[in-house]
């Protein structure tokens, strides 16, 4: 059978979401973060809420997230994104907003407004891209880089004595009384993908219900910044991230599903 | 049995040539081509197109968004 037999408009069962732009992605061959905006545009574009969704960018590799996004965004300062997202919330009660943050900006510097947001149960939505490093800056040491992991700040690997631990920002949100929906998912592997659609659509649920705040935390690879092939960075981050990181829901309908304590020991 | 055929179009100048798609196809239809496109990247293309049966996961998993799938039911 002839290629051009398949390939007619009839026959179409996947194409790119016209919610994002003709614009070409700024990040790295490979980079997580790519799939995750397609994935949070295809939500927004399936619910129909193009017009009612307002997004804030972070600083950081996704700086640039409003060019790529076509729906209302604004940018905040580093780590403040879920204070403007508190603010535009308060205005426009009735709009989907939702802040997209790195690690270096919402576990470094906005920890404190990250948290506080959390535990007051603004009615946004966080989408939290981990991977471990800084990678915009050129892929120096963050608070969620792993014990051993090099990075251009710690170049014989992280050592707990001087550098203190990683931080599981997603399992300390859980146990927060504001937050009703909190996950940890992947973009690595089309089913992790297809579960991360899914945690997206449930976020935005919880966010039309005004329960409280949804934080959807994707585990993301940073070949750039841990020197590595992009498909070889998948394969270092489900040997070494996902042990200390793993997937999946940690807190459903405002009840924390998974075992915290266990997972510290 | 119905079978099941399919083909990706890929938009050749957006395509970064990461790899992720060829990992990510059950089939192993998709390879990396050895011409490059204009920024320098070798760009993913169906090497066994025969092999495609459209299941969408090189698609979703495009950071890039590059990929459209089709597919199409044989009798």
């Amino acid at each position: 059978m002839d290629i051009n037999e398949i390939i007619k408009p009839e026959n179409l069962v996947f194409k790119r979401t016209e919610l994002m732009t003709d614009k070409t992605l700024s990040y790295c061959p490979g980079c997580g973060h790519g799939t995750a905006h397609h994935l949070i545009m295809e939500v927004v574009e399936e619910l129909g809420i193009q017009a009612d969704t307002i997004g804030v960018a972070p600083v950081g590799c996704s700086v640039l997230a409003y060019e790529f996004m076509d729906i209302d965004m604004t940018q905040a300062a580093h780590g403040r994104a879920p204070a403007v997202a508190t603010g535009i919330k308060r205005l426009w009660p009735d709009k989907y907003v939702f802040t997209y943050q790195g690690d270096g900006d919402l576990a470094a510097i906005g920890t404190a407004e990250t948290i506080h947001a959390c535990n007051r149960g603004e009615n946004i939505i966080i989408f939290f891209v981990n991977n471990g490093i800084y990678g915009m800056t050129g892929g120096q040491m963050a608070p969620t880089t792993l014990e051993g992991m090099r990075s251009s700040t710690s170049p014989y690997g992280r050592d707990l004595a001087s550098m203190g631990h990683p931080i599981k920002m997603t399992e300390l949100i859980a146990q927060l009384p504001g937050t009703v929906y909190v996950t940890r998912q992947a973009v690595h592997k089309a089913a992790n993908v297809r579960k991360t659609k899914k945690a997206i659509h449930k976020a935005f649920e919880v966010a039309k219900e005004k329960k409280g705040l949804a934080f959807v935390e994707i585990v993301s690879n940073c070949n750039s910044g841990w020197k590595m092939t992009p498909v070889d960075s998948n394969i270092w981050m489900e040997e070494n991230m996902f042990p200390f990181y793993p997937l999946g829901d940690i807190k459903v309908d405002g009840k924390i599903v998974k075992d915290l304590m266990s997972d510290l020991m | 049995m119905a079978k099941m055929r399919g083909a990706i179009v890929v938009d050749i100048e957006r395509c970064k040539g990461c790899g992720v798609c060829v990992v990510n196809c059950p089939t192993d239809t998709i390879g990396l081509s050895k011409e490059v496109n204009g920024k320098g990247y070798h760009y993913s293309y169906m090497e066994y197109p025969e092999n495609c049966t459209g299941c969408t996961n090189c698609a979703i998993v495009c950071p890039d968004g590059v990929i459209t799938v089709y597919r199409l039911k044989v009798e």
